[in-house]
């Protein structure tokens, strides 16, 4: 996981400054923005539109089509669940039941310690040996409930978790 | 004298513990004096097997797998470095049936180099294809490529040739070559394991196709679910930079053409190429109408070439060795090899790259050796989520484009997905419905809303709420979206959920209690 920085208006300007000139800039902005502040932040909409020449509205909306990119931070750790066919057939939808129901948090949801956030996502490239997930940056294959529970384990575990 | 071992670092072979491997590797070798050197090569595509350890013996590449973190030092006491005897030992890769019977040629390095060694790249033959395209005129390439019989490998299936061509004709300042490595069909990672693995052979089919059709300046859309394939492709880029493979002099020649590596934002719908277009000039990735079509109006408006990855990996290999030599390969219209890729509830799943022609039963037996429950296959579905389910009695079929068309299925980048017999196929037509309603880009109303009616009324069918009513909408929507939708993704959504209802009837039946 990353630590993010808090909003800081030199900094994005810095970013969005430093990416303006390339062509259909927009989504090398975004990524960076949320790389840096783990979201893209409401003030740094108007820096966007301001640099590319688009209205604040056409912003907002590339923000809200694309589902890689939030409005929030999401919590310190994400976990992404792999809900595609080929994970379908190696036994996805019983696993995700379960861990969901472990988590106690529905699709996008974080749990109530503010610790993880659980989103779906459609393949991963892991086809082959599913179920499939990332968590964090981390993929995994041929997922189970309990080998799940140890990498999180480990990753709240500030002896493990770098 | 220093042992080579090759440890993978293909997302599969990462996802599985590959990096603490090597590290194990490096530590315990080190710990007995043994003088080891870790390459971290791509992926053999023999995914089952990851992460595929192999040793350099001079009896040749030995390799075990899969490998464990834990299973380390036991391999290391058996004698690992020497090629030493053990459980995991599967012997030489290239002696295997599953590598052996293949017909690798877009494929022919990966898994056997260091993906960011250029030298490793010249040394097994790589830019040998751009080295005979800067001695030819631009449209003599586009002629070899023709030639090869060449088609999109993105699911489409157009002649790549005639696509190069018509780019080649335009007349603008400015063309660009787009290469889509969105990747988002379920069950496919071709694309991922080439970029992972040989990159350069990427780059290289990027520079001939630049230098064919005019193009200065390449893009390549990749998706944000595949960050090792990012950061190693982005090494390549700029190895390449540094080689003078591109920039304003490839290899000393007077083309210029420079390359970019963006990332997607997680919307299947860019991997439409016009989508993909707009999302890579910062707009929402609504699907445009065509004509005007990219080749002519693309990126910026210019000329632009849309390729897949497996389709511009292709090229290097038909310049070196010549466009009829791939062409040979194949069956009918479909020429060439075909990267399959192998996958769901299946004991070995992985790359085959193969000629067209070879049958499903063939793939799933013969190289995956049935499914990995060990219970009988019951539904196969090809080509991504917009691909046919076929039952077990149709597997003869060979995979070649117009033989699917002819069974109302569909190759489309090469994804096979198997599923047991405890496969609930309503359920699996649902999602397609639901699939799509979630990432329809929302321009046209039978793909946006009709998605979303076609989830209700499964609900309804197998609720056992008015069956026959509902059935019927079923196959209304079907029809209207497969009529009305601008695109493949409205448009192809009826291709899993009626050969769903076609092959699986019973399915849909289970649970109605009234009629
Ligand atoms: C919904 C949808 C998704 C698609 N996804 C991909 C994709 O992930 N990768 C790809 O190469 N082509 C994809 N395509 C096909 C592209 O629109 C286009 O045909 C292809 O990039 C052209 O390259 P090719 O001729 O080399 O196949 C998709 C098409 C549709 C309708
Ligand atoms: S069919 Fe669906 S995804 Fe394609 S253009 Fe229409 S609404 Fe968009
Ligand atoms: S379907 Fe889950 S990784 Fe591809």
């Amino acid at each position: 996981m990353a630590d993010y920085e808090d909003w800081d208006a030199a900094r994005g300007q810095d970013i969005v400054n430093g990416l303006a000139g390339l062509e259909g800039a927009t989504l090398p902005i975004l990524h960076a923005l949320q790389a840096a502040f783990g979201c893209v932040p409401r003030d740094a909409v108007p820096m966007v539109a301001d640099a590319l020449n688009m209205s604040r509205a056409e912003v907002h909306g590339c923000i809200t089509f694309y589902h890689d990119f939030r409005a929030e931070p999401a919590a310190r750790h994400v976990l992404k669940l792999c809900r595609a066919e080929a994970c379908q057939a190696a036994g996805a939808d019983a696993l995700h039941r379960q861990v969901l129901d472990e988590l106690g948090v529905p699709w996008h949801g974080t749990t109530a310690d503010g610790g993880i956030t659980v989103e779906p996502v459609f393949c991963l490239g892991l086809c082959a040996c599913g179920p499939s997930a990332m968590l964090d940056e981390a993929p995994m294959a041929r997922v189970t409930a309990a080998g799940l529970r140890a990498a999180l384990r480990a990753r709240d575990d500030p002896r493990v978790a770098a | 004298m220093t042992v080579s071992v090759f440890v993978p670092r293909d997302m599969m072979a990462v996802a599985l513990g590959a990096d603490r491997v090597a590290a194990a590797i490096e530590a315990g070798a080190r710990r007995r004096g043994a003088d080891g050197r870790i390459v971290r090569n791509g992926s053999r595509g023999l995914q089952w097997l990851e992460p595929l350890v192999e040793v350099v013996t001079p009896k040749g590449r030995i390799a075990y797998g899969p490998v464990s973190p834990a299973d380390v030092e036991g391999l290391l006491d058996a004698g690992l470095l020497e090629g030493g005897a053990h459980a995991l030992c599967v012997g030489r890769p290239e002696d295997m049936p599953y590598l052996a019977r293949q017909h690798r040629l877009t494929f022919e390095r990966c898994g056997l180099t260091d993906p960011i060694s250029i030298e490793d790249y010249r040394a097994h033959g790589g830019l040998a294809g751009l080295q005979r395209a800067l001695g030819m005129a631009p449209a003599a390439i586009v002629e070899e490529v023709k030639k090869s019989g060449l088609r999109g490998r993105g699911g489409a299936g157009f002649p790549a040739g005639i696509k190069w061509n018509t780019v080649q004709q335009a007349h603008s300042d400015r063309k660009y070559v787009v290469c889509n490595a969105d990747e988002g069909d379920s069950g496919t990672f071709a694309d991922r394991l080439l970029m992972e693995g040989d990159p350069f052979c990427l780059i290289e089919g990027m520079v001939i196709a630049g230098i064919a059709t005019g193009a200065t300046k390449g893009l390549v859309y990749l998706r944000s679910e595949y960050p090792v394939a990012a950061a190693i492709f982005g090494q390549a880029i700029a190895i390449a930079r540094r080689e003078g493979l591109i920039g304003i002099s490839v290899l000393g020649s007077p083309h210029a053409f420079d390359l970019e590596l963006r990332i997607g934002a997680g919307a299947y719908i860019c991997g439409e190429e016009t989508s993909m277009l707009e999302s890579l000039e910062g707009k929402r990735a609504i699907v445009r109408a065509k004509p005007p079509i990219p080749a002519l109006h693309g990126f910026m408006g210019r000329p632009t070439l849309v390729n897949n990855v497996m389709t511009l990996a292709a090229v290097p290999w038909i310049l070196a060795h010549g466009g009829q030599t791939y062409a040979d390969y194949g069956m009918g219209r479909s020429r060439g090899t075909l990267p399959i890729q192998l996958a769901g509830n299946i004991k070995r799943g992985g790359l085959i790259e193969y000629a067209f022609g070879i049958s499903l039963r063939e793939v799933i037996e013969d190289f995956g050796g049935g499914t990995a429950s060990g219970r009988p296959v019951r539904a196969v579905q090809v080509g991504g989520p917009l691909g046919a389910y076929l039952p077990a009695h149709m597997l003869d079929v060979p995979l070649d484009y117009e033989a699917l068309a002819g069974i109302q299925a569909m190759l489309g980048h090469g994804g096979i997905v198997v599923f047991d017999d405890s496969v609930d196929m309503a359920r699996q037509a649902r999602f397609a419905f639901e699939f799509c309603a979630a990432e329809s880009c929302g321009k046209c109303t039978p793909c946006r809303i009709g998605a979303t009616r076609g989830v209700e009324a499964i609900d309804k069918i197998v609720a056992g709420m008015e069956r026959q009513r509902n059935l019927a909408v079923v196959q209304d929507l079907c029809e209207l979206m497969t009529d009305g939708s601008l695109c493949a993704m409205g448009g192809l959504t009826p291709l899993p959920v009626q050969s769903a209802l076609r092959h699986f009837a019973d399915d849909f039946a289970h649970l109605a209690v009234a009629s």
